[in-house]
């Protein structure tokens, strides 16, 4: 759907790796070339026309937000540079005060490199506990195995409501309900389910919420963290600088600004946050729920098609999201990465950044393909066509 | 070299690898060659005896080139005294940086030398020569 709307498809491209990043609207585009074009100016710094205008952009992009995942208010939404400083900023600038030797974190071996090397290091650093939560033979996380996993001194609960390369959709609400009636902090990494679905952090009882704007038609650079405004206060930024204080004198003393301006040290990426805010416009007027029933439909039709292709091997078929992970018997997954590549159809071959579930998936690499709206059952039929001559794979590649 | 005959070398040391599998054994270097931007990852095995490289293995899960590589690499690198295989390295290197070798040197090894035509794929034909390159630092290995 929507397809012209991205100045990108006028090139010959099959574009299936939207887990890695999303193309861009004009729009979105158009939103940051008329900032540099038309009124650049710093944020929160000047009494002039432009820098009040950008003034009331940046800000309003926190309400776009707000509304977006269902928060509360504006000012527990926390520019980042992405869904990686976002959980940074949860695990070195709350966590690590809030946090004891021997108090456990619950994570599981699909999560994403940055949702697993900050715990590892905070673990390093103060001395938590790192504990996995065991996964079905789908690679599932259940409420029985969340439940057995928990203990007294379980601390957080820290997952991707979708995970990136199994696609699999976790039970939050119900992990949430855990979390708040056992005092658990409950950490969400969005990075693959706010750009797909419509996300509440309410309805999920969630602490912390990570996303990035450019898995979602936006721009790079710019990410969120949202947290509860009480934990926002309590959270130390990670970084210093002007803008995010109130005043300071030269015996070392300094205010903070209120949150969520003390994490705004420095110029932020004033351009990149307009931009995320009209990727979110762009999305909310398509309609989440719409997107996510289309990219359904798609998957659907793409799995239905696979299997017609020989010797192939689908690892995730019953996961709920658009992402389905493959290989060729006796192909290596680049190399087929490679092959789809000589006809202008992009997938990632690799473990995805989930390095440790090859201990779970028993296969170190896969194919993945992750839909989006813009794609289209005619792109599917060409990438079957292809696969279906695999057998002719190495005359290309090699 | 005829593509086709090209093609056929390294398929069949690609689906047929020479000496796949670690062993248990005193006496061999493990060296692990993986690489930051690809997404191969290969556990090599070398012992050298007398002043000799007497075996090679492998295991790990790698792309076509690669696996093939390595497996081809077996087969020219066993037997090579350091300054044999030294000379050998060095011409494999300088055919996969497009720079003037040794190409009679090099026998089977030539079938690589188009690679440099898929640039992002230069680093999979290198990838198991670092484990030569480990072993060649350590030219004690060869003076026992
Ligand atoms: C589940 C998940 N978490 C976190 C990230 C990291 O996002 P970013 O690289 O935008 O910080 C990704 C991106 O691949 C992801 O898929």
């Amino acid at each position: 759907m929507n397809r012209e709307d991205f100045p990108i498809f006028k090139q010959d491209l099959i574009y299936f790796d939207n887990g890695a990043t999303t193309m861009k609207p004009q729009c979105v585009i158009d939103s940051m070339t008329d900032y540099y074009s038309n009124y650049t100016a710093n944020a929160h710094r000047g009494d002039y026309d432009n820098s009040m205008k950008v003034d009331v952009l940046y800000e309003g992009v926190r309400g776009k937000v707000r509304k977006l995942i269902d928060a509360k208010d504006a000012s527990e939404v926390v520019f980042t540079k992405g869904t990686t400083e976002s959980l940074n900023l949860v695990v070195f600038g709350f966590m690590k005060n809030e946090l004891k030797e021997g108090d456990e974190v619950l994570l599981t071996k699909s999560e994403h490199a940055s949702n697993l090397l900050p715990w590892m290091e905070l673990e390093k650093e103060i001395g938590i506990v790192i504990k996995y939560i065991p996964l079905t033979e789908d690679n599932e996380v259940t409420i029985p195995n969340v439940l057995s996993t928990i203990t007294d001194r379980t601390k957080v609960i820290s997952l991707a409501q979708v995970t990136n390369v199994i696609g699999d959709v976790r039970p939050m609400k119900e992990i949430g309900e855990i979390c708040s009636q056992r005092g658990i902090y409950f950490v969400v990494d969005g990075a693959q389910s706010v750009p797909h679905r419509k996300v509440s952090v309410q309805e999920m009882n969630a602490d912390f919420l990570a996303f990035s704007g450019h898995k979602m038609l936006g721009p790079t650079g710019v990410g969120v963290l949202w947290g509860k405004k009480e934990l926002l206060e309590r959270t130390k930024p990670l970084c210093y600088g002007g803008g995010m204080n109130t005043s300071f004198e030269s015996t070392g003393d300094f205010e903070l600004k209120e949150v969520p301006t003390k994490f705004d040290a420095g110029t932020p990426a004033i351009a990149e946050v307009i931009g995320l805010g009209r990727a979110i416009d762009y999305l909310e007027e398509i309609g989440l729920d719409k997107i996510e029933s289309y990219e359904q439909e798609l998957k659907s039709y793409l799995l239905a098609r696979l299997k017609e292709v020989p010797k192939i091997q689908i690892y995730n078929e019953k996961t709920a999201s658009s992402i389905v992970a493959f290989n060729i018997e006796g192909v290596f997954s680049q190399d087929t990465a490679v092959y789809l590549n000589h006809y202008h159809i992009c997938v990632r071959a690799g473990n995805h950044c989930a390095k440790i579930l090859k201990e779970q998936l028993g296969v170190k690499n896969t194919c993945r393909i992750s839909l989006y709206l813009y794609n289209t059952k005619e792109e599917i039929d060409e990438l079957i066509r292809v696969l279906k001559d695999a057998e002719h794979i190495f005359d290309i590649v090699l | 070299m005829d593509s086709n005959l090209r093609r056929e070398i390294i398929l069949d040391n690609y689906q047929h690898p020479l000496h796949k599998g670690l062993v248990e054994e005193e006496g061999y270097q493990k060296i692990r060659t993986n690489n930051s931007s690809c997404i191969d990852d290969l556990m090599i095995m070398v012992k050298v005896e007398e002043g000799k490289i007497k075996d090679i293995r492998f295991d790990g899960e790698a792309c076509a080139i690669s696996t093939s590589a390595t497996s081809i690499m077996i087969r020219n690198f066993m037997g090579k005294t350091y300054e044999e295989a030294k000379a050998l390295l060095e011409s494999y290197e300088a055919m996969i940086d497009e720079k003037p070798y040794d190409k009679e040197l090099l026998g089977e090894l030539n079938v690589y030398d188009e690679i440099y035509k898929q640039p992002n794929r230069k680093k999979c034909a290198l990838l198991p020569f670092r484990a030569i390159h480990q072993i060649l630092e350590n030219k004690d290995l060869f003076n026992k």
